[in-house]
């Protein structure tokens, strides 16, 4: 497998504070059938981002971009975690002597088993060094 | 190019004799106004007192309130009979200002703005889309009639429906548009989204509310044509009043029809060229309802510099109305400084609101703008360092805080006429 099969296209919305915008992205993606794997609101005051991991990353694009949403890709990486305790220190740690920053990260509960999501300052040295140190990358089915 | 050269550059004691004879037969017509007797009993003073145009700083002001408290037909100098036109300026509270022209006072406007027309550069023959509101607003007819005087070929546009306006604009090989400059932007907005270009647009006249230097930028680059700036007030007939010169450094007050004083607002002391104040304005030739010393309420002040063109009396570009200032926590605000600071800005799009609150005995001012579809990472901390900057740009600017909030664009609203982009929730003092 190639670092580049591990890099996840992740889509950041900008979202106000209003009511039912988060609703109405749910909605317009499932009438779409892009199905959300994973998702977190970050927020800042009176703005925020919502970040998604969907299967169909440019299905949805489309789509919200059309309904006026302002949506971005993000490069992000998926690291498979096993149930022991420690696992989230390993990763820090490998990513901290290879000085690699996480800006934020969240978990993905897959089918067999849980994935933590991280954004990080360099996303394929992070991929590379997580490897290299027995790390186990997960690969998020999209089309 | 000149409409009348001759007026246009008269200067010095032709000019001074020029005046004091027209202010001259103004006050007379004045007299015939039963308000103005009384305003000049009560005041002290006769006509006849008035011996140099200087004098005029002796007389007493009118202001908005007196014109609205003689509605509808009070301030007529004329029989009503003689009056062949009837506009009216919507009243923000209570009753609307009517203006009534005589048929040589609509040749006297007309004449006026095609002094404009000639002076940024269109010639007979052009055409010339008249895309403000007709009716009772002045900007519509007041256009029309000087664009069909100087030759051009007028389309009566109007407003609305903006995507046949770029038609008609291509289909006709418009060379000039008169707007609103928020609804020219509209119409910039809307020929990107439907991808198209208006080739033969040279020249934009653009008026009716007070507008930025941020904001020709935008409208010059974004219609590609050359913006001026167009003064007026309907208590002066209409637009035409003053205008920008290719100079584009100060607009032209027609130095023949109309006397300008900047005073303290406060005081009413008479300021001096170079002192930003409220501008008061003695028609010379208005025959159905001349005014004297009329308070216009914009800030300005008078440029003493002289102008390549040739031509006179200069002002500066509108600051504001005293009435959209904003006194937020005792400073001073004119929302065409935000617009300045926010079209300057790349970060943000062209669209914004300002509301104003008070809470907690405190006012707040909270500015809600577009954000860019293009400037949008996907990180929360960009969107946050781009709150910052334009806070602090608006603090360099109005030097106070303001709350920023960036919401997505296409959200605010678009204004086909006059913007109205403040919104004060302040309520009555308590
Ligand atoms: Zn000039």
């Amino acid at each position: 497998m190639d670092t580049e099969d591990y890099v996840i296209r992740q889509i950041s919305v900008f979202s106000e504070n209003r009511p039912g915008r988060l609703a109405a992205m749910a909605k317009a993606l499932e009438e779409e059938k892009v199905n959300i794997l994973a998702f977190s609101i970050a927020e800042a005051g009176e703005f925020g981002v919502v970040r998604a991991l969907v299967d169909q990353p440019e299905k949805a694009y489309k789509k919200l971009s059309s309904l006026g949403f302002v949506v971005s890709f993000t490069e992000v990486i998926g690291v498979r975690m096993r149930d022991e305790p420690g696992g989230l220190y390993e990763v820090a740690r490998i990513l901290g002597e290879a000085k690699i920053n996480i800006e934020y990260s969240y978990a993905y509960s897959g089918k067999e088993m849980a994935v933590l999501i991280l954004r990080v300052d360099n996303t394929r040295e992070a991929i590379k060094q997580i490897r290299a140190h027995g790390g186990e990358m997960a690969r998020i089915p999209s089309r | 190019m000149f409409w009348d050269e001759k007026m246009e550059t008269l200067r010095g004691k032709d000019l001074e004799a020029l005046q004091l004879k027209r202010l001259k037969w103004t006050l007379a017509q004045a007299m015939k106004v039963p308000f103005y007797r009384g305003l000049f009993r009560e005041a002290g003073i006769r006509p006849a007192d008035v011996k140099a145009v200087d004098d005029v700083e002796k007389l007493p002001f009118t202001r908005k309130k007196d014109l609205r408290e003689g509605y509808p037909f009070g301030f007529l100098a004329v029989p009503r009979q003689k009056v062949v036109r009837i506009h009216t300026t919507s009243g923000t509270t209570g009753k609307p200002t009517v203006v009534g022209y005589t048929k040589r006072d609509l040749a006297h406007w007309a004449d006026l703005i095609a002094r404009n027309l000639t002076m940024v550069g269109l010639r007979e023959g052009d055409v010339f889309q008249n895309a403000v509101n007709y009716g009772l607003f002045t900007g519509g007819l007041g256009f029309h009639y000087g664009g069909e005087l100087m030759g051009l070929t007028v389309i009566p546009a109007g407003t609305g429906n903006t995507k046949r306006q770029i038609e008609m604009i291509n289909d006709f090989g418009v060379d000039a548009i008169h707007c609103t400059p928020s609804y020219a932007m509209h119409i910039a907005e809307v020929a990107e989204e439907i991808g198209a270009t208006m080739p033969t647009l040279t020249t934009g006249l653009f008026g009716a509310e007070p507008w930025s230097e941020s904001m020709r930028t935008e409208l010059e680059r974004k219609l590609d044509l050359s913006a001026f700036d167009s003064y007026g007030l309907s208590e002066m007939y209409g637009p035409g009043v003053a205008f920008e010169c290719p100079e584009k450094d100060g607009l032209h007050i027609w130095h023949d029809c109309y006397l300008v004083e900047i005073i303290d607002p406060e005081t009413g002391e008479t300021l001096g060229a170079g002192e930003r104040g409220e501008m008061v304005i003695t028609p010379l030739v208005k025959e159905a309802m001349p005014l004297v010393r009329y308070r216009t309420g914009d800030m300005t002040m008078l440029r003493e510099d002289g102008c390549a063109c040739g031509r006179g009396q200069k002002i500066s570009r509108i600051l504001g109305r005293a009435d959209d200032m904003l006194v937020i926590r005792g400073i001073n605000v004119f929302p065409s400084q935000i617009e300045h600071v926010l079209l300057g800005l790349p970060e943000v799009g062209d669209h914004f609101m300002v509301y104003v609150d008070r809470v907690n005995y405190l006012d707040e001012l909270t500015i809600e703008v577009e954000m860019k579809r293009e400037t949008f990472s996907g990180e929360l901390s960009d969107l946050a360092r781009i709150q910052k900057r334009v806070t602090a740009a608006l603090r360099d600017v109005l030097g106070i805080r303001t709350a920023v909030k960036l919401v997505e664009p296409g959200l605010l609203p678009r204004f086909e006429g006059k913007a109205k982009r403040v919104v004060d929730r302040r309520g009555g003092l308590f």
